[in-house]
């Protein structure tokens, strides 16, 4: 369990990027709420503390990188890592935990109460129950939709998110073998992997709003779909990122067979990304 | 960026001093205090709100407040008490104890949490600031349930965010302070060897981690509803506002263990060491914890059982809340045997602890009571469940932090407090708090609704009563103040074990413990 | 002031005291009128005893071991500190006793589920903040909305009897019959409690969920909206007048003679003079809680309609307003609780009052014009 008998702790120095990163966050907030409630400038804001965020995570990631390549990370501080990386992912889980029950609990549970006997007969008559809807209220006004198919992108991109997970494994078994080539065409192609796949969700976003009818607007079904793929989609924009870092630290020549917790940790998250992708593709697209 | 210069020596010198001192701090130490400081400023504001609402419900008729401000002030209230004070508070606690008891030099991650610290102001200033925009402060309970939450003006989306970047800050503190239990132990220090007011941290942060962002979420969804046109709490579009509680109380019942578990932990600290004998049944005093919260997941709609379910539901979530009263049973139970038979005295951080196991008991059963589902439905949003709560969180939370602060405080500063002005402040809050909060039951049981800046006459009685117990319990908690600055001005000084039966790798350390401590970890039989 | 601390001490003696001396005074819930209000009284006060009796032999050890176990009176600690046959015995025991509590809570759980077989039905819709009340069966409708006046409750003037808890037009139901109730809302969450029927139920926009009660005797019985719904939460009361069937009989009589009188209104073309009364008492009614009287409003919340824009711009775009409210705020669409009448009135009422003097008039004949397309709208929640 502690390893602290081999090696001596790790403590680093007073910083400043944290409260940047505070800073940038109270700005995001204030010129985010500006934004939605239409107030001049929060946009600006927005930008303002968004800019800063990425500073503060460009510095911090560089300096944690130089603490990591300088050897000043040992096994204590690498098994703290691992840990840290599990429980974040774990709240990861939760926060899609609160989407698809969300996705459940209007499918399987209010959605056919509004059609029931009492609501449905004394406040939305004439209201059928099925999934997908917009919802008695939208459907009475006559709002109308086309449900997105699971067999078109949806699948496509299943298999895309499958296959990188494959390559990825790959490029992780050229670092264990200390195979450079094999690391990088490995993650190289996980890049390429999770562009295509945005590029495809894009597409499939605009698709939904010009030629479908499929909005954030559209009743509960439109607000699950696109919250859970939404949300999705942010995740593989990060992972993504992160999985260019990689690339990048390997090209430089980061990294060794033993020792390279980034790695993981960034396949790590790209396999939960993998994993929420098929339950999405199973509960979103496919069983309605 | 002066701190990238440092970074490549390991003990540098040259810390910054002054103001930056505070905000680039990676020391545990220093952001234990922080914490704490916080917390205090944050009881005062949150304390002053309680004191107008009281004020304004000493006789019927609108007096101080209009109903609008009122609703600001209750909201405001709840939510900067639970979120600004009691979290923090206990996060302090962490900061200071986990490495101290666990022979760590620091936390595992010392620049996250100085982040996860500086979070908070950020979001307080966020939440108060909302008092002067137009419209005010967000006036729709702290459980932000919509429609009513939709309907609000620009502080309504402020408080959303700032309930993110609050989340954001737990999330990243507990997973500190998990990784800090589970990777920085000194040899020796084996799980069920560590003080249990770690463990109950540890279990603390697990449910903060998978809790936080279910609350995350269910906001996340109020925000595009009030901005983005989804519907997901709007039935017109198929959403339902119902299933807004099922999340939110999904995170808020675990929520209120968070609220208490750290609690017990300070109190199975305390009592031990002035019963002068260990903690009786420490293994069972784990397993109920962890009973307690693997519970806490499936009881959330005990505070829904109005909102119309089958009653097969509302039979299990009367069944499973009632269960819990079992392990936290085992719990009252088992201080009450360590206290028995043992050598006791009664300086101030025990007579708190003692006051805690009796007023907490007095909540838990008035929560068996509104547990009993055809119960709650008449007593559901009365006064009985805010005398409830606040008999869980005053007497119960905030006791427990107060019986915190004087046990440690001679640790962290190395002066003794007055036990004079500790016992005055005790015996203050006490009477206080009893008469502010016991009343409350009958008002509920009368039928007084929470949340209404005015009633009818047959409650004003009580009301009046309550209203001046507050009085007494808010400014007996200036006295409060008074003695922990008394106590880091100075004073006598305190040894290292500072109280005779104290047990504990924290008290091998000198008083003040140093800036850096267990730079090579001790070795723990 | 006597009698107030009488019953402070009392709050000693009647914990102490039983079961009926409990019911005495206003330490315990109401004095019930309903089968299940009186089976909650009992299931209440057999869980207190229960923790009473609990607490007692907790607390009343904790006090001796407090006494007799303290280092000044020279005990000396024991070493003990693990035992597991005392963990599971208090394991175990508290676990019956809750299981002794269980059985009869579910038979009540299952009693107050059942709504099956009533003898009427009637549906009740919060508003913020009233209630509306249609009688399914009888045909009758109408809104009750408290009848305290401002006064009163800003202390200008003595407080009455039933301060806040009065309203204009009680619910009224006949003794002994089964009243299932089916609850919704209209714009925010609401919940309809009287404490001495037993039944409270959250009322929620787009949604009926059901309750039902049984009146065991003739009276007015009170209760008040319980979940918070904004501004004048807790101006929004509840007063049911449980009557004998006749007296019932001769109310829903009435009732649908002033409703006729009422319906002929929309037919009719009424003076100026006539318009502004009835608007102003519409206002009062509706529009005062956010707008206020003097048409002020709040800054920041609710726009005044005194110099509003709106109220003195297009009469169309005033009605618009005022017929199907501005969706995401409070202003709630009127269309669908106000009939054609008391719409005409009260536009003409803000046209006209304050400093708002265009001189304009609106008839119920404007307003079923309007209606023409838009009728639908008063579809509940439908924002
Ligand atoms: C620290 C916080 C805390 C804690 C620990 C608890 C503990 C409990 N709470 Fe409470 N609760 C709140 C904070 C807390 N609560 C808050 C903030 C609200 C209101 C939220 C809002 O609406 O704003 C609330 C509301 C609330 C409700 C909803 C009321 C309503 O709105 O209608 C219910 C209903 O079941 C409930 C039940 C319980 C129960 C059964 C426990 C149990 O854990 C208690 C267990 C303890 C004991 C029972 C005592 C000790 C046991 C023994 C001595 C053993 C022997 C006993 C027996 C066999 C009976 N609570
Ligand atoms: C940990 C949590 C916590 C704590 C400690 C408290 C503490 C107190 N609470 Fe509260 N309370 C809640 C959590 C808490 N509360 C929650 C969650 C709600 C529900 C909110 C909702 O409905 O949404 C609530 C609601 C609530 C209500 C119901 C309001 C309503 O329904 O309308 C009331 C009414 O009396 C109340 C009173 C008090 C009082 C008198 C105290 C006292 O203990 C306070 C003591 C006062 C002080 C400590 C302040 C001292 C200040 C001074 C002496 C002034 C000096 C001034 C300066 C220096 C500036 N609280
Ligand atoms: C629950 C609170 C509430 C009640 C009750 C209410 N209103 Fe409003 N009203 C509002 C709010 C909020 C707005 C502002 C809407 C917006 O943001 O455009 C408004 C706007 C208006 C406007 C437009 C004013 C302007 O300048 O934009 C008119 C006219 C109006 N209301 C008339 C009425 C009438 C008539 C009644 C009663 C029959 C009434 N209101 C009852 C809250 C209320
Ligand atoms: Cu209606 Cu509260
Ligand atoms: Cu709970």
């Amino acid at each position: 369990m502690s390893l602290a008998q081999t090696d001596k702790y790790y403590l680093p120095q007073p910083s400043l990027w944290p409260i940047i990163g505070s800073v940038a966050l109270l700005l995001m907030a204030i010129g985010g709420t500006m934004t939605m409630r239409e107030i001049d400038n929060g946009g600006w804001i927005l930008l303002a503390g968004t800019a800063v965020l990425f500073y503060m995570m460009f510095g911090w990631f560089a300096e944690v990188i130089r603490d990591s390549e300088a050897g000043r990370y040992n096994r204590q501080v690498d098994s703290s890592f691992r840990w840290s990386m599990s429980w974040f992912i774990f709240s990861e889980v939760m926060f899609f935990a609160a989407f698809f029950g969300a996705l459940f609990y209007t499918r399987v549970l209010s959605v056919p109460w509004l059609a029931d006997a009492d609501t449905g007969s004394l406040l939305w008559e004439g209201y059928q129950a099925t999934w997908p809807t917009a919802g008695p209220g939208l459907t009475a006004d006559g709002f109308d939709f086309t449900p997105m198919g699971a067999w078109g992108i949806p699948a496509i991109n299943t298999l895309l998110l499958l296959s990188s997970g494959v390559t990825i494994t790959w490029a992780h078994w050229g670092l264990k073998k200390d195979n450079r080539t094999q690391l990088i065409l490995g993650l190289a192609m996980t890049v390429a992997l999770g562009l295509v796949f945005m590029g495809l969700q894009v597409y499939e976003y605009i698709h939904a709003y010009q030629d479908l009818g499929l909005t954030l607007g559209a009743g509960v079904y439109g607000a699950t779909f696109f919250m859970l793929t939404g949300f999705h989609g942010f995740h593989v924009l990060v992972g993504t990122t992160m999985l260019i870092v990689m690339l990048l630290r390997s090209i430089a020549g980061h990294f060794t067979a033993d020792h390279h917790f980034a790695f993981e940790a960034v396949s790590w998250y790209w396999h939960f990304v993998d994993v929420v992708w098929v339950l999405l593709f199973i509960v979103v697209y496919w069983l309605i | 960026m002066s701190d990238a210069a440092h970074a490549h020596d390991d003990h540098g010198h040259g810390h910054p001093t002054g103001i930056m001192r505070w905000l680039t701090t990676t020391n545990h130490k220093d952001i234990g205090s922080l914490y704490l400081w916080f917390a205090l400023i944050m009881l005062f504001a949150a304390g002053s709100m309680a004191l107008l609402i009281r004020a304004e419900l000493f006789q019927p008729g609108l007096q101080l407040t209009n109903p609008d401000f009122f609703n600001q002030l209750t909201t405001m209230h709840g939510l900067i008490m639970i979120f600004g004070v009691i979290m923090p508070a206990f996060s302090g606690f962490a900061n200071w104890q986990v490495p101290l008891m666990l022979g760590a030099p620091d936390m595992a991650f010392p620049r996250m949490n100085n982040w996860a610290f500086w979070l908070l102001p950020m979001a307080g200033l966020m939440l108060m600031a909302s008092f002067f925009l137009p419209g005010g402060a967000v006036a729709g309970g702290w459980t932000m349930y919509p429609p009513l939450f939709i309907q609000g003006g620009i502080s309504y989306d402020l408080t959303i965010l700032a309930v993110h970047i609050m989340g954001l800050s737990s999330i990243m503190g507990s997973i500190n302070i998990i990784t800090t239990i589970l990777n920085m132990r000194a040899p020796g220090i084996t799980l069920m060897k560590m003080p249990l007011f770690v463990w109950t941290w540890l279990i603390t942060a697990y449910l903060l981690i998978a809790t936080m962002p279910v609350l995350a979420g269910a906001v996340t969804m109020l925000l595009t509803d009030r901005n983005f046109g989804t519907h997901f709490f709007n039935a017109a579009g198929g959403g339902d506002p119902v299933m807004f509680q099922h999340i939110f109380w999904f995170f808020a019942h675990p929520e209120v263990y968070i609220l208490i578990l750290p609690a017990f932990g300070i109190v199975s600290q305390i009592i031990p060491t002035f019963a002068r004998k260990p903690l009786f049944g420490y293994a069972s005093m784990v397993y109920a914890t962890a009973s307690i919260a693997i519970l806490s997941f499936i009881v959330w709609a005990h505070h829904m059982f109005t909102v119309g379910m089958p009653a097969a539901a509302q039979l299990f979530f009367m069944f499973s809340t009632m269960l819990i009263a079992v392990p936290t049973g085992v719990k009252v139970f088992n201080w009450v045997a360590t206290m028995w038979k043992g050598s006791m005295t009664f300086e101030t951080p025990m007579l708190f602890a003692i006051a805690f196991v009796c007023l907490f008991t007095i909540g838990g059963f008035s929560g068996l009571v509104l547990a009993i589902a055809p119960v709650d439905i008449q007593l559901h949003d009365t006064y009985y469940v805010v005398a409830h709560f606040h008999y869980v969180l005053v007497s119960g939370a905030l006791f427990a932090i107060f019986a915190g602060i004087y046990y440690w405080l001679p640790k962290w500063t190395g002066h003794m407090y007055s036990e004079t002005l500790g016992k005055w402040h005790f015996w203050l809050s006490v009477i206080g708090m009893n008469i502010v909060f016991f009343p409350m039951h009958f008002l509920g049981l009368a039928g007084m609704p929470r949340r209404i800046p005015d009633y009818a006459l047959q409650f004003t009685e009580f009301n009046q009563i309550a209203t001046v117990g507050a009085f007494i319990f808010g400014f007996s908690q200036l006295l409060f103040l008074a003695v922990i600055l008394k106590t880091i001005k100075g004073g006598v000084k305190a040894t290292d074990r500072v109280w005779e039966g104290a047990e504990g790798l924290e008290w091998t350390l000198p008083s003040p413990a140093p800036y850096h401590t267990f730079e090579t970890a001790p070795v723990v039989k | 002031m006597k009698q107030k601390w009488q019953r402070v001490g009392m709050i000693g003696a009647a914990l102490a005291f039983s079961q009926s001396a409990l019911a005495e005074y206003a330490y315990n819930l109401p004095t019930p009128a309903s089968k299940v209000a009186q089976d909650v009284f009992d299931l209440h006060n057999l869980i207190m005893l229960v923790c009473l009796g609990i607490f007692v032999v907790v607390f009343g050890a904790m006090f001796y071991s407090l006494l007799k176990h303290r280092k000044s009176v020279g005990h000396k600690a024991a070493h003990f500190h693990e035992n597991t046959t005392v963990e599971v015995i208090w394991t175990v025991i508290p676990f019956a006793i809750l299981m002794g509590m269980a059985y009869p809570a579910a038979k009540v759980v299952i009693d107050m589920k059942d709504t099956s077989n009533p003898d009427m039905t009637i549906k009740i819709t919060g508003y913020q903040w009233k209630w509306g009340y249609d009688y399914l069966n009888d045909g009758v409708s109408f809104y009750s909305t408290l009848s305290t006046p401002r006064e009163q409750i800003e202390g200008k003037a003595e407080k009455g009897e039933h301060y806040l808890l009065e309203v204009d037009e009680p619910m009224v139901v006949p003794v002994g019959k089964r009243v299932r109730l089916l609850i919704t809302a209209n714009d925010v969450l609401h919940a309809w409690w009287v404490p001495a029927l037993g039944a409270k139920q959250d009322a929620i926009p787009g949604f009926i969920r059901d309750s039902w009660f049984t009146a065991d005797r003739i009276g007015t019985y009170r209760g008040q909206c319980v979940e918070l719904c904004g501004k004048d939460h807790g101006f929004m009361p509840i007063v049911v007048e449980v009557v004998s069937e006749e007296d019932y009989a001769a109310w829903v009589a009435k009732k649908k003679g002033t409703a006729a009188v009422a319906a002929a209104d929309n037919t009719r073309t009424f003076e100026m003079s006539e318009l502004v009364t009835r608007g102003e008492q519409v206002y009062q009614a509706n529009c005062a809680a956010c707008h206020q009287a003097n048409g002020m409003g709040m800054a920041g919340v609710f726009p005044a309609i005194s110099g509003s824009p709106v109220a003195t711009g297009p009469i169309a775009a005033h009605i618009d307003v005022v017929m199907n409210g501005k969706p995401g705020t409070t202003m709630a669409a009127f269309a669908g609780q106000l009939s054609d009448a008391d719409i005409a009135a009260v536009v003409t009422y803000q046209r006209n009052a304050w400093d708002n003097k265009t001189g304009d008039q609106v008839q119920p004949a404007d307003i079923a014009a309007a209606r023409g397309g838009a009728s639908e709208a008063a579809a509940p929640a439908a924002q």
